[in-house]
């Protein structure tokens, strides 16, 4: 990557309005429709991700740098192995308890 | 708020053989300050060894500690064995037992292997890779005094307070405060938490180092087994130690401060700390391994003196077991009532990981197949390794199978099969790594016949006395169990069992005069390539210089150092390539701060809250005298490196009193 | 360690230690999430768990967590422009935006021990129910992060004023620019799980 030269923070201004956006348009679906609880969670779940995954490439530049790709790798196991301890003690436990 | 504690039981009085450790521990510790005084050695101990920050020194340090605790922790598995040899003995009482077989469990695993595979990581890694030291040299440091923190907490428990005795496993709600009042079990989630913070910065440092540090021209695939393993076994403690430091703060919550996340009331989940448990435990099980099997490859190419075969497929094989690793925990508790489908996918998981490590097995047995093999001590460990770690391997998948598991789980078949593949997994390539590098570390080597009546001896006692254990299992005897009655049938093969427990025991005893008789008397002129072997760190002076390096090595390929010994490349050093060289300095901080999250460790063990609070801010207070300082070390003149490279490179190559 | 410096590259980048100590915290931040992401999987488990006691329907308030959340998010962005300044060489840019960050992370820290203090008013503390207890701790342990990362700034403004703008002061604030934004990534999955996703109309 080159040196800021430029005077603006592009990527900043659009990733902030961005997250904003997905932040308000989660609590709506999530507040204001009347939508089933699992597609309530599915939606506001993915606009989670997304806004999560914008954050690390935009604020955050996550490809960034001689080790872009050694983050980028890091980022995405450490990402696998939250979701297997997440949904994996969600349905080893749930039987019988 | 005082605690609950019972001022009586602050001291454990009453039981004899305690009372002789208390008096054991404070007359060593009196004989350690009163020679160390005598000899006038503090400065140089400060200055050499507690404020070091070379990965030599750090890994020599973790390699002593991790012998004494596989001492200690011999000596826990020897009073089991003594109080199960006979039926219905009194030698030990039901908690005695408890405590020991707890504290048997959690130093070997945590506060031996550990350390001596960190230990020996620490040692040889930089040097395999043509580097000068880690990439975060102080932060190894720490890593080490908080490990050595929480291996002094947990230890003097059996004296002060009393020891954790609800498993090294510490399942709910037994572990809890409802059910095992006391504070045994705060010494466990308190010291396993200290020590475990230094492992996760030392699975980050290695990541780094072998990522970042690599000589000119040694790409990931040039590397030296035992580096990819050593990194793959570190991206493994990244990926779940914060799992356990969760764990055991939600154990310290329950515990100390009245959480209700494994208790029976208030809508805890005592099977929730399992899984959590598991998920760490099954990871950590790896962590030991891998880098032993690296152990394995090293010694195996250099005593058949030929490359390691299948490299590509001894990559993708850790790479897979690696992966996998994470994705078995189930299979510690089948019986629990997960059902059928949550078993049934753990099942197909765990016996998918035979199949990388048969891969491996193989890649070692057709290494050994037409090669020139030289049975030193080391050599002998792998090759003993090979059936008896099978043995485990198969117990493994038989245990596997969900179904089967309800049969073997908590008998004694699980505990033969678990010992079948930690012992000759990770003990003897530990065992075979000490011959090897022996004289890397110090300068001279272990005695070889010594070494190999060490070897017969544990050999021979390891299987007599864990054999047994698979027929006991299957007849019906459990684990954790202090006694059994005359009717069962058991008494025996438990007698079988403990008499091979002497003869181990025999043999650790054997290394421990061999390291004396080596030190005493073994030459000190020897070889810098005593064994004609294959990688980078033999390409240095024994003992290493403190730089590692004069001039960093350019690697060409595979066994990188057998390739500059063939064709008779970068083995010599000219004056004029010889540059100042730029080494981190000394500090203090790393041991300050491992005496300080002693003391806040022991005040919350205790539950005395608000001074373990206070203790808590001379922790911060370290952080911010790290912050601030910018030392960046100091430079070696180019004279002392002449000097240093002179001494070493022309020495006779003979090798005396090193007998074969 | 020789002097692999790259003047091309943005002050932080330039020397080999600086690219290393950046890529150990990376690798800091997949443990991290690995963390707080067995935090969350408590928290899966046992958020159900009232044992009798108070409910999310009974104590979260949306008005509160948009504050705490629009304060985090704006944190993040400030944090964005003051890297932004750094990589301008624009030292006095670089903390004014540092500083503003370090406010509304106050702000926010601020609006989150009052929260619990309500809730602990309300008799919810976490040692009522397991819900409470994996709640408080998977919030606290974020808040306290969040904390820290406060102190460890206020070190490194420190230490920009009195030695300027170095390829070490660089490096420090942009390690401590990638926490920052780390917790506020953090929050994304704070607010959704744990407060949107029980507070289901």
């Amino acid at each position: 990557m080159a040196k800021n030269t430029k005077g603006f923070p592009l990527t900043h201004v659009l990733g902030f309005i961005a997250s904003l956006v997905l932040t308000f348009v989660a609590l709506f679906v999530a507040l204001k429709t009347s939508l089933s609880f699992k597609t309530i969670i599915w939606v506001i779940g993915s606009l989670a991700v997304i806004q999560a995954a914008l954050q690390l490439f935009m604020f955050m530049h996550l490809n960034e740098g001689e080790d872009g790709k050694s983050n980028i790798i890091n980022i995405a196991s450490g990402v696998f192995i939250a979701f297997v301890a997440v949904a994996g003690s969600i349905w080893v436990m749930s039987f019988g308890m | 708020m005082m605690s609950r504690i019972n001022w009586h039981d602050f001291f454990i009085v009453g039981n004899p053989l305690i009372l002789g450790s208390q008096i054991a521990i404070l007359l060593t510790m009196i004989g350690v300050v009163a020679g160390v005084t005598y000899l006038k050695k503090w400065k140089w101990l400060w200055r050499e060894w507690l404020t070091t920050v070379d990965h030599k020194r750090i890994g020599i340090m973790y390699i002593l500690s991790g012998v004494l605790m596989f001492f200690r922790g011999g000596v826990d598995g020897l009073l089991m064995k003594a109080q199960t040899s006979r039926p219905e003995l009194k030698f030990l009482d039901a908690q005695h037992y408890n405590e020991i077989f707890t504290t048997h469990g959690v130093i070997m695993i945590l506060f031996a292997a550990m350390p001596l595979l960190i230990g020996i990581m620490n040692v040889v890694v930089p040097l395999q890779i043509g580097a000068r030291d880690v990439a975060f040299p102080q932060l190894n440091a720490l890593s080490f005094w908080l490990f050595f923190a929480g291996a002094m907490l947990f230890n003097i428990s059996f004296v002060i307070g009393g020891s954790p005795d609800a498993g090294w496993t510490a399942y709910f709600p037994l572990a809890g405060k409802e059910f095992t009042p006391g504070i045994g079990n705060n010494y466990y989630a308190i010291a396993l938490q200290i020590a475990g913070i230094g492992t996760l910065m030392t699975g980050i440092n290695f990541v780094v180092t072998v990522l970042k540090m690599r000589t000119k021209g040694m790409g990931l695939m040039k590397m030296p087994m035992f580096t990819w393993t050593s990194f793959i076994a570190s991206v493994i403690i990244v990926s779940a130690f914060p799992i356990f430091t969760v764990a055991l703060a939600l154990m310290t919550f329950d515990r100390i401060f009245g959480t209700h996340f494994f208790t029976l009331s208030a809508g805890g989940m005592d099977m929730m700390w399992v899984n959590l448990f598991w998920l760490w435990g099954h990871p950590e099980v790896y962590i030991v391994v891998l880098p032993a099997f690296g152990m394995f490859s090293e010694i195996i190419s250099t005593f058949s003196h030929k490359q390691l075969f299948g490299y590509k497929s001894m990559v993708f094989s850790i790479v897979g077991i690696a992966a996998l690793s994470m994705l078995v925990w189930v299979h510690h508790f089948f019986t629990m009532g997960s059902g059928p489908a949550v078993n049934s996918v753990f099942s197909i998981t765990t016996m998918m990981i035979a199949i990388p490590t048969g891969v491996k097995m193989f890649n070692w047995l057709f290494t050994m197949r037409k090669g020139r093999i030289q049975f030193t001590t080391a050599m002998l460990w792998a090759l003993a390794f090979v059936p008896c770690f099978i043995i485990g391997g198969v117990t493994g998948v038989m245990l596997a199978m969900g179904a089967a598991d309800y049969q073997y789980h908590n008998t004694l078949f699980l505990v033969a099969h678990f010992h079948y593949v930690l012992i000759p997994g990770v003990v003897f390539a530990v065992f075979g790594a000490l011959y090897y590098w022996w004289p890397k570390m110090f300068g001279h080597m272990l005695n070889e016949k010594l070494g190999k009546i060490h070897f017969w001896l544990f050999v021979i006692g390891f299987n007599v006395t864990f054999m047994p254990m698979f027929f006991l299992g299957l007849d019906g005897a459990v684990r954790r169990a202090y006694t059994f009655s005359a009717e069962s049938g058991f008494a025996p093969l438990f007698l079988v069992s403990a008499i091979g427990a002497v003869i181990l025991a025999a043999g650790f005893a054997v290394l421990c005069y061999n390291i004396y008789w080596s030190a005493r008397y073994a030459d000190r002129n020897i070889s810098n390539d005593p064994w004609d072997a294959r990688t980078l760190e033999w390409a240095t002076s024994s003992p290493v210089q403190f730089y590692n390096f004069a001039k960093q090595p350019e690697v060409k390929s595979i066994d990188a150092f057998w390739y500059m010994k063939k064709h008779n490349e970068g083995l010599t050093l000219k004056e004029e390539e010889i540059e100042e060289i730029h080494m981190p300095s000394n500090s203090g901080l790393p041991f300050y701060m491992g005496v300080i999250f002693g003391i806040a460790g022991f005040l919350l063990v205790f539950e005395w809250k608000i001074a373990a609070l206070v203790a808590t801010v001379g922790i911060l207070a370290g952080l911010i005298v790290r912050s601030f300082d910018y030392n960046d070390g100091f430079h070696v003149k180019v004279d002392e490196i002449k000097q240093i490279e002179k001494a070493w490179r022309g020495k006779d190559k003979g090798v005396n009193n090193h007998v074969s | 360690m020789s002097a692999n410096v790259n003047t091309a590259l943005p002050l932080e980048y330039q020397t080999e230690q600086n690219r290393m100590n950046i890529l150990g915290f990376w690798i800091f931040l997949g443990a991290e999430i690995i963390l707080f992401g067995t935090l969350f999987a408590t928290f899966s488990v046992l958020n159900a768990r009232y044992a009798g006691g108070p409910t999310p329907h009974d104590l979260f308030e949306i008005k509160g967590v948009m504050i705490e959340t629009i304060l985090l998010l704006t944190s993040s962005f400030t944090m964005g422009l003051a890297i932004f300044e750094m990589r301008r060489s624009n030292r006095n840019g670089l903390i004014l935006w540092f500083v503003i960050t370090l406010l509304l992370g106050a702000g926010f820290v601020f609006f989150e021990v009052t929260e619990f203090i309500h809730y602990v008013h309300e008799g919810a503390t976490w040692t009522t129910s397991a819900f409470l207890s994996s709640f408080f701790v998977l919030l606290g342990t974020h808040g306290l992060h969040v904390s820290m990362g406060i102190g460890w700034a206020t070190m490194v403004i420190i230490q920009l004023l009195r030695r300027g703008l170095t390829p070490v002061t660089a490096r420090k604030t942009f390690i401590i620019g990638l926490y920052w934004h780390f917790l506020d990534v953090v929050w994304i999955f704070i607010f959704t799980f744990v407060y949107l996703a029980r507070m289901v109309a």
